[in-house]
């Protein structure tokens, strides 16, 4: 198929990241480590997306990310198959298609990896929903091992001076928590280093995300969600580093030589929530045939959010700041501020909002975002209804209507 | 029986009567959300703690604000607002509970007019020091605000004249639970449902006078007959719709404890009087049996849940969720498999509103209770 499309069309061909390649050989090679831990003697955690990985690096953890599990599920498009197999366990389809499908999976081995290594430890941080919490108590029944829950306070409109003194005591009670599942202390020194290799990899990562500030932008956000596994999983190491350092490169030479994700780029929008993960694909060809890119989005940068919370010679002890500030952990009203930021920096000409199902946190208050945004920055938005996994949410005709109607309406604006 | 219909015609129309009181007490009304606010902080300073449960159907204005996956109380409870039902509100009071209850905060905080707003953020885990400690000190900071806010002092007798009141409170809810165990027959769970919904939006003080009138209603009416109905348990979050508990009565049946925040997660749990106060009212939330949003075990809940099934001789559980409520779906699965172990059959239903479901329910439990 690829091979043929090579041949077909050189244009396309072109316009593919070469780095690719690479990222997927290192993923592989990071799920093959991880599930071959029990024959290294290596210790596996399990952790939500938002939390606290490079105490675990630190370790000689090997973290692994069931909500990065869930995103291959949906983009191997197995998600139904297995959204079905949770509910005859008893799980309603209105929860979190990440969640159900992480669940499912474990009892039978199955996903496009067949399932994830067994856990040591499960780490739970809070700061992205309240769904991991339920997730990750299940998932502790399941494997029967400890589980550390980072409890991180909401942030309506502000991070209270006891919110901060309790998250900070609890990451002291993680590092407490790993010595005793590890059996053996904890190297502050080395923290220091995975603490820096952490702030260079986002750093990184956010300077990637921003050469899309450049029109036409070298590559578009449904790139980014593809390049976005490492600083989720491997946060910490040299590896990110290195990688986000070519991938840099690339975009750059990309920039150079006049190549950009979309050919023709006339409209840039920015897109809010999880992807549409079996759809990826079918929604940035729909959107490029418009000549729109999608530049920039507001959950891949979630992961470069705490950067200016966190100081680099104190890691630890601003560590309870920028985890707990995150995007997904503050109001409604912090989550348009941040999104019209967004907009004037990738000068986008319009919104698209992925409402999703699976994501009550994410997705309530867009509504309220798109309010404030309009009232500010006048742009047309776009709301898709669907679910980030299980397809039977999607329906194609429908947001196909709905995508060509808000394409009419930029068109005629410019 | 007229006892009954006072705290009938309250839980039917709670807005009317908070809106008198008001004009007759010249009171601040709190609005607040959840078995999680510190209720007896702002009745120490005297306002009226008033329990926010929407009122359902005609959803309009809360759809410019919230996707139909949200739940019909956060939806409902919009709508109110929004459309003006609930301008008696002084303050709102958000407790941290799941994220469809946070984001209403924002959403409420941005949109309604009236009002002062306040979210209670309380930690998640309910069995650490840190998260004790932590909870203190937000329930402390809370009184501070509320004083300032209602520009009162909350004196330390205050606190402790409010928390024995709510204690005698508290006590009568749980006998009257005990003593409808004992005789379902007695009084009907939709009339129990009234007397607590009621209990959580009048006048605590007048409560207390009224409460007593209950128990000496029902002991005058307790006999030796035996109830030969089938016994149950009724377990979910906000139960609002008093029509269920006639259809689960209608089928044969008899709900004779529950584990939701319309009843025993209200009731469930004394406050010490003596000492730190505040310190005392998180032990209480410490203590008593957590809503799924909160953590404090593995098993906590289900334990629980088979433990009330056994002191209570119930023949089995009917859950019955709020559809699109996260927390309760994602334990039932684990809680029904204990169920299951221990040969206690079990039914679930998730409701969205009362009309489309009433027939469906009635269906489901007639089977049921069949089976049992």
């Amino acid at each position: 198929m690829t091979n043929k499309e090579t041949v077909e069309d050189p244009e396309k061909e072109k316009r593919k990241i070469k780095s690719v390649k690479k990222m997927k050989e290192i993923m592989t090679n990071y799920y093959i480590e991880a599930k071959t831990a029990d024959q290294t003697g290596k210790k596996i955690a399990w952790i939500t997306s938002g939390g606290p990985v490079e105490p675990l690096i630190v370790m000689d953890v090997i973290p692994v990310y069931p909500e990065n599990h869930g995103a291959m599920i949906g983009a191997s498009k197995m998600g139904v198959d297995l959204c079905e197999k949770s509910e005859e366990m008893g799980y309603s389809r209105d929860l979190c298609s990440y969640a159900r499908t992480d669940i499912a999976c474990s009892p039978i081995n199955g996903g496009p990896i067949g399932g994830l290594p067994k856990p040591d430890m499960l780490i739970c941080c809070n700061n992205i929903c309240g769904t991991v919490l339920k997730w990750y108590e299940i998932q502790a029944r399941y494997y029967d091992v400890p589980l550390f829950i980072l409890d991180t306070p909401f942030c309506h409109t502000e991070f209270s001076i006891e919110a901060k003194e309790y998250v900070k005591k609890q990451i002291n009670e993680y590092l407490k928590f790993l010595e005793m599942v590890c059996d053996k202390q904890f190297d502050y020194d080395r923290m220091k280093q995975v603490g820096q290799l952490s702030l260079k990899g986002q750093r990184l990562w956010q300077a990637v995300l921003d050469t899309t500030v450049h029109q036409p932008a070298p590559m578009s956000a449904f790139d980014a969600f593809f390049h976005l596994a490492l600083i989720v999983t491997l946060r910490g190491t040299q590896i990110v580093v290195d990688y986000y350092s070519s991938l840099l490169d690339e975009m750059r030479e990309r920039i150079t030589s006049g190549i950009s994700a979309v050919h023709n780029e006339k409209y840039r929008l920015l897109w809010d929530n999880i992807p549409i993960w079996y759809r990826t694909r079918w929604l940035s060809e729909k959107f490029a045939s418009h000549d729109a890119c999608l530049v920039a989005d507001t959950y891949t940068s979630a992961w470069c959010s705490s950067l200016k919370y966190i100081n680099e010679g104190n890691f630890l002890d601003t560590m309870a700041d920028g985890y707990t500030k995150i995007y997904l952990n503050i109001g409604v009203d912090k989550m348009a501020e941040h999104v019209i930021e967004m907009i004037d920096k990738y000068n986008a000409n319009g919104i698209v909002m992925h409402s999703n199902r699976s994501c009550k946190p994410y997705s309530f208050g867009q509504y309220d975002i798109l309010k404030i945004v309009k009232e500010k920055r006048d742009i047309p938005a776009l709301v898709i209804e669907a679910d980030m996994v299980d397809e039977r949410s999607f329906s194609e005709s429908q947001i196909e209507t709905r995508i060509d109607a808000f394409m009419e309406v930029l068109k005629a604006r410019k | 029986m007229e006892i009954l219909n006072l705290f009938r015609e309250i839980a039917n129309n709670p807005n009317d009567y908070v809106k008198t009181w008001k004009e007759e007490n010249n009171g601040k009304v709190m609005g607040y959300f959840c078995s999680y606010t510190p209720e007896e902080i702002l009745f120490a300073a005297g306002a009226l703690p008033f329990r926010i449960f929407g009122t359902g159907g005609n959803i309009s204005m809360a759809d410019a604000h919230l996707q139909a996956y949200s739940c019909s109380l956060v939806r409902g409870a919009l709508e109110d607002a929004l459309s003006g039902k609930l301008n008696f509100l002084d303050g709102i009071i958000f407790p941290h509970t799941c994220d469809s209850i946070q984001r209403l905060s924002d959403i409420w905080r941005l949109n309604i007019g009236f009002g002062f707003h306040m979210d209670v953020v309380l930690p998640v885990k309910l069995n650490t020091d840190s998260a004790r400690e932590y909870m203190v000190n937000v329930l402390k900071k809370f009184k501070q605000r509320f004083e300032k806010e209602l520009c009162c002092e909350i004196t330390n007798e205050n606190l402790k004249a409010s928390v024995e009141k709510y204690n005698r409170i508290r006590t009568c809810l749980k006998k009257i639970y005990e003593i409808k165990r004992e005789n379902p027959d007695i009084i009907s769970s939709s009339n129990i449902y009234a007397v607590v919904k009621a209990s959580m939006v009048m006048d605590r003080n007048v409560l207390l006078e009224k409460l007593p009138r209950v128990l000496d209603l029902l002991e005058d009416k307790k006999s030796e007959v035996k109830y030969t109905g089938k016994r149950l348990i009724l377990a979910g979050g906000i139960c609002n719709f008093p029509d269920i508990y006639q259809i689960i009565e209608g089928s044969g049946g008899a709900i004779v404890w529950d584990d939701t925040c319309t009843g025993s997660r209200y009731f469930e749990g004394t406050i010490d009087p003596n000492g730190d106060i505040i310190e005392s009212i998180a032990q209480r939330y410490f203590e008593r049996h957590v809503c799924p949003a909160k953590h404090s075990g593995l098993f906590n809940r289900g334990e629980h849940i088979v433990r009330i099934v056994k002191e209570n001789n119930a023949q089995g559980v009917v859950f019955l969720f709020l559809k699109f409520c996260d927390p309760h779906a994602f334990d039932y699965p684990y809680i029904k498999e204990m169920l299951d172990k221990e040969g206690i059959p079990s039914m679930l239903f998730e409701m969205e509103d009362l009309l489309s479901s009433e027939g469906q329910l009635k269906t489901r439990c007639e089977a049921f209770l069949e089976t049992l």
